[in-house]
């Protein structure tokens, strides 16, 4: 227990609690660091290039999430009737992206995506015009959440799954037994059955899409001309700390963003929990 | 109805075929790496993706990873070994410690240490980051192993998962039964819970060295120098080293190292999901 709360207290909530004090000062080119109050809060509030990544995560997290927790949960609910063929091979071949590296992960869409070398040009000239292009303002952030989807599908698939596995057989045999079908039975005991899982996959998925870093990061260095220095919050954060030696306040900029996650976490929180009332 | 029965529902062929979709989708680009790493570097570039093209280069290309720059690869592969062992080895141990330890005994302060530890879940890791990097070069850690190797020794959803798995896998009657026997706490753990958590500090561990293999940003803000480099950290290297201006290309050790990063650890994987599968449920299932 001790070593535990030790580590916790050095790598939690110490790096929080500096950043919170680093927050309240102001970085000068001339005269070094001066007490500035509350100052970088209100640059915060009306940065446009804050607001402009923070509006991108956002419309990601709106597009991207929902997508990819139902395919998760078609997936989860089909392996888990049993009328698939080999269901063994569908559940370990769906969570594998899950351990490739995201930087291998994005490195392989990356090349995938290009259309001199990559299968986009292949699909472009078998359908005889440019279909799709990832590599432009109007497809990269679909490009981006098509490589997030890839990885934590089959990661959420599992948690769905999981959940599933713990009703008892012998509800569903008394469910046939009363003449239910399969989407009665997937209506009245699975969906209730995965609900609090899925609470808890969306949070895990909010807190990712606000924390985006990765791989619009990674696919920078192909196409640097897509990706700005604040494309997310994340990575304004990132450039502002370490490109613009802007050290109080990119700690502000994270803490504004840590703020606005944890009360969109905890409004999905209450909302998927009060309809058990 | 008749023959009909839930628990051995028919086969469908309909819905394998549909779920067959979304798992081309999942292979697609392991299918596509596999198919790269035998390519020369021009017949990366000019050939379809799905096929074999040209001079079968597999050997060639694998001799060129390990000897390019001084045999670099092989150092980023060793480094990440031991951030795994040691990062995620010691991430396992103190969360297993720890989550037993708050669901078998009782302490004052036990519910304020449960509530900050769940809100620590939720805080990003990318805004710990930064501040963890300014007070690192404060004591002089940045550009060390240890910058990598100490954060990561945290894993607040890992003490979550095996509180809630102690929980559940050690009945408390039996610690009791022991501890009348006169068995001391030390040994009741080793003898009795040990085997009993094994499921779940499987499934801890896995977490912890998927989590540390693919560490990115960490290394990314604390290392420098290249021969400190997890795996990660060094194709991104190679990657900018490929798309730079007047770079020279170098595609296709960049897609065979990605190979050689995703082999070990898919490995694991593989060997190990199958506790993985039953930690995860086994936390909700009443036994």
């Amino acid at each position: 227990m001790t070593p535990f709360l030790v580590v916790f207290a050095l790598f939690i909530v110490t790096p929080l609690v500096y950043s919170m004090y680093l927050s309240l000062f102001r970085n000068q080119l001339m005269g070094g660091t001066t007490f500035a109050g509350l100052d970088n809060y209100v640059t915060a509030f009306t940065d446009p290039k804050l607001w402009d990544g923070a509006g991108r995560v956002g419309l990601f997290l709106l597009v991207q999430v929902p997508i990819m927790l139902g395919l998760s949960l078609i997936a989860a609910l089909a392996i888990d009737s049993g009328r698939l063929h080999g269901k063994e091979f569908f559940r370990v071949a769906l969570f594998l992206p899950y351990a490739v590296p995201g930087v291998v992960a994005v490195l392989m869409w990356g090349f995938m995506y290009d259309d001199r070398l990559g299968l986009t040009g292949s699909l472009n000239d078998l359908v005889g015009f440019p279909l799709v292009d990832p590599y432009t303002k109007q497809w990269i952030l679909t490009a981006i959440g098509n490589i997030v989807t890839w990885e934590f599908v089959g990661y959420n698939m599992l948690i769905l799954y999981s959940a599933l596995k713990t009703v008892p057989v012998e509800i569903y045999e008394a469910a046939s037994i009363d003449g239910a079908n399969q989407f009665r039975i997937v209506r009245s005991i699975k969906l209730p059955a995965v609900r609090g899982a899925l609470v808890i996959a969306t949070i895990f998925s909010i807190l990712g899409s606000f924390q985006l870093f990765n791989e619009p990061n990674i696919l920078k260095e192909i196409q640097p001309a897509l990706i700005s220095s604040f494309y997310t919050p994340n990575i304004y954060a990132y450039n502002l700390s370490f490109e613009g030696n802007q050290v109080s306040y990119a700690a502000t900029v994270a803490i504004v963003m840590g703020l606005v996650t944890a009360i969109i976490a905890y409004v999905v929180q209450l909302r998927g929990t009060r309809k058990d009332a | 109805m008749a023959g009909y029965s839930y628990l051995r529902p028919r086969k469908s062929v309909t819905l394998t075929v549909l779920l067959g979709a979304l798992i081309v989708y999942s292979v697609l680009p392991l299918t596509w790496m596999l198919f790269s790493i035998t390519k020369t570097q021009p017949e990366l570039l000019s050939s379809f993706g799905l096929w074999f093209s040209g001079p079968f280069a597999l050997f060639d290309n694998l001799g060129q990873v390990v000897t390019h720059d001084d045999g670099i690869f092989l150092r980023w592969f060793a480094n990440t070994l031991i951030y795994v062992v040691v990062g995620a080895g010691g991430a396992t141990i103190l969360a297993t410690a720890a989550g037993y330890g708050l669901a078998k005994y009782r302490f004052r302060g036990r519910n304020v240490v449960f509530a900050s530890i769940l809100g620590a879940i939720a805080v990003p890791g990318t805004a710990l980051a930064v501040p963890t990097f300014l007070l690192f070069s404060q004591v002089g850690l940045t550009n060390t192993m240890w910058a990598i190797i100490l954060p990561s020794l945290v894993s607040p959803f890992g003490l979550y998962l095996m509180w809630v798995f102690s929980a559940e896998a050690v009945p408390t009657e039996l610690l009791e039964a022991a501890r009348v026997d006169g068995a001391g706490e030390w040994r009741t753990f080793f003898t009795i819970s040990l085997r009993l958590l094994a499921p779940g500090i499987v499934t801890v561990a896995l977490f912890a060295i998927v989590a540390t293999w693919n560490n990115y940003f960490l290394p990314l803000i604390m290392l420098n120098d290249q021969d400190l480099y997890p795996l990660t950290l060094g194709l991104y290297q190679w990657l900018a080293d490929a798309s730079g201006i007047g770079a020279q290309p170098v595609f296709n050790l960049v897609i065979t190292g990605s190979f050689l990063t995703v082999v070990p650890i898919v490995i694991a994987f593989l060997v190990l999901q199958r506790y993985w599968q039953s930690g995860l449920s086994a936390g909700s299932v009443k036994a």
